[in-house]
């Protein structure tokens, strides 16, 4: 089998990912799987998480690498292409400077975008409030989409409530695409 | 024999740590009792170990690969001062891992304290552990906090519940870096969210010798969990061990990521089990022939190499599942996997060796360990 990228060199690497049925296959010769930072799996037999992810990025959402490739974390300086060449992200801030396309990949690599598991205990009851209130938006507006009124009445009544209640409460950790009320908030 | 047995273990608890200069407390490592790998696990024949580490960064502060030395110097202090605070940690030292030599930092990893790019580069790094080595924490390796519990066998929720503790010991001392979004931040985002790697370390021989294994192990990787090698990321599969872990970590709750993988490896376990059946009614005396040849070269042989001892131990193991007499107890094929590695040897021996005196000197070592009484 023959590199998909050059087309020339045989193929020593080959990827294949299975994400609810559907199935992307990528044939690379060793020196294009270098240049794909596939490094671990040449030299030890094994693709890491990290280079999988950066192929997802390149690959299949080639629109947004090529719009943040110039893009710049405004905390730590990171290179969005920097991050696509080690798979690693800076600091926190990178998070928040890349939301859109990394919500891209995050979908692809976990089926979600939204944390639901522990958080610190410091304000853990505040999360968990906040996390119902953004549970709630996201259902108010599915049930205006699917013109369900009366539930979507009752879904506003349970938000104002809940916002009512948290008047002492400090605002939310900083948070991309949070309050958008879509899981999505770039989209 | 037993006699001989001992006076080896004796001769090499002299030398250990002899000739290298090490702040480790090596010899105590070596001869100490009560460790995890000791403790009898749950399905611990077909179960090697469970491991769960967490991952979290502090907030303020870059993350390691882009963090500036100072910078990361300044965690260490803040992570040392905060380990001090729980239990696992209060009686041990967070070891500065440019402190150690090579053959330090290479023990480390085959103890499965360190990681490969802990042990591979020390610089700004740290690793503390707790006296029965279940409990460890790598400070500045790819996140700035990498808390890991290892048990012998299947123990995935006392895993958890240990390395949940650490974390919130830790989390009140320590600010982390958490988005209500995102969960908590990590350097790679394949952590992101929970920041939880739970992990299964087993064996399938019978599934590799039926051929079904791939069918099986493509069967795990659809339902979002990933199968690495005997030594983790980056390592070829080597005497049918496999290690299976969640790859999700963002939009699932802990408890629902351990209980999925709980499952899938119950499932695995049936599996092998059926292959099993088959595999006896079909070749049982082969497979039987194949397990006392094993026990025969790793109780016999002059020389022996590290991936030799691991195939070796593999049918060995088999054998101890399938009850035939004359096996050695499951922990001590744990101790010979672990303690037959190179950098073991060398600190045994208090002196370092060319690959063929380590094949000679682990050959012997095994011979020991098998003829000594109680094994």
């Amino acid at each position: 089998m023959k590199c998909q990228l050059c087309g020339h060199a045989d193929a020593v690497i080959h990827i294949k990912e299975v994400r609810n049925d559907a199935v992307t296959e990528l044939h690379l010769c060793e020196k294009c799987a270098r240049e794909k930072g596939f490094h671990s799996m040449l030299d030890q037999g094994k693709a890491s998480l990290a280079s999988q992810f950066i192929w997802m990025a390149e690959n299949l959402y080639p629109e947004g690498s090529a719009k943040l490739s110039g893009v710049q974390c405004s905390d730590c300086g990171l290179h969005y292409s920097e991050f696509m060449r080690t798979g690693r992200l800076g600091c926190a801030s990178c998070y928040v400077d890349f939301g859109a396309q990394l919500k891209h990949l995050l979908r692809r690599v976990h089926g979600s975008v939204r944390h639901v598991g522990k958080a610190p205990g410091k304000d853990g009851h505040l999360y968990e409030r906040r996390q119902r209130v953004q549970k709630l938006h996201e259902d108010l507006q599915r049930a205006i989409e699917r013109e369900e009124y009366e539930r979507a009445a009752a879904l506003r009544d349970e938000i104002r409530a809940l916002d009512a209640t948290r008047a002492d409460s400090p605002s939310a950790a900083p948070s991309p695409g949070e309050g958008g009320g879509g899981e999505d908030g770039e989209a | 024999m037993n006699d001989s047995g001992s006076q080896g273990r004796g001769a090499e608890a002299q030398g250990q740590g002899g000739g290298l200069k090490t702040s480790l407390p090596v010899a105590e490592m070596l001869q100490g009792e009560g460790l995890w790998f000791h403790e009898q696990g749950p399905l611990q024949d077909a179960i090697l170990s469970t491991r769960v580490r967490l991952a979290r960064n502090l907030k303020g502060h870059r993350f390691p690969p882009r963090a500036l030395a100072e910078e990361l110097d300044r965690i260490m202090q803040r992570v040392s001062q905060g380990l001090a605070q729980v239990p696992e940690f209060a009686q041990t030292e967070l070891y500065p891992m440019e402190s150690l030599g090579a053959l330090e930092r290479q023990f480390l990893l085959e103890r499965h304290l360190a990681s490969h790019d802990l042990a591979r580069d020390g610089r700004h790094r740290g690793l503390a552990f707790s006296a029965d080595e279940r409990a460890a924490v790598m400070v500045n390796e790819e996140d700035h906090l990498r808390i890991q519990v290892l048990r012998a066998g299947f123990q995935l929720d006392e895993c958890y519940a240990q390395a949940n503790r650490i974390d919130d010991s830790l989390e009140a001392q320590l600010e982390y870096a958490f988005f209500d979004d995102f969960g908590y931040l990590t350097a790679c985002p394949t952590n992101v969210g929970t920041g939880m790697r739970a992990s299964v370390l087993i064996h399938l021989p019978a599934l590799v010798l039926t051929g079904k294994i791939k069918k099986v192990l493509a069967g795990v990787g659809q339902v979002g969990l990933a199968v690495r090698g005997f030594y983790g990321e980056g390592t070829d599969v080597l005497g049918n061990f496999f290690q299976i872990s969640n790859q999700i970590t963002l939009g699932e709750k802990e408890s629902q990521t351990l209980l999925n993988l709980e499952r899938v490896i119950h499932q695995v376990l049936d599996y092998e089990e059926k292959a099993r059946d088959v595999l006896l009614k079909d070749a049982g005396d082969q497979v039987r022939d194949k397990v006392m040849r094993a026990l025969g070269a790793l109780g016999h042989a002059h020389m022996l190499s590290s991936e030799e001892v691991i195939g070796l131990a593999s049918a060995v193991r088999f054998g101890v599942t399938l009850e035939l007499s004359g096996c050695p107890r499951v922990r001590t094929l744990n101790e010979i996997l672990l303690c037959a590695q190179p950098a073991h040897l060398q600190l045994m021996a208090g002196h370092e060796m060319s690959s063929r005196e380590r094949n000679v000197q682990r050959a012997r070592w095994i011979r020991e360990r098998l003829a000594a009484k109680g094994c």
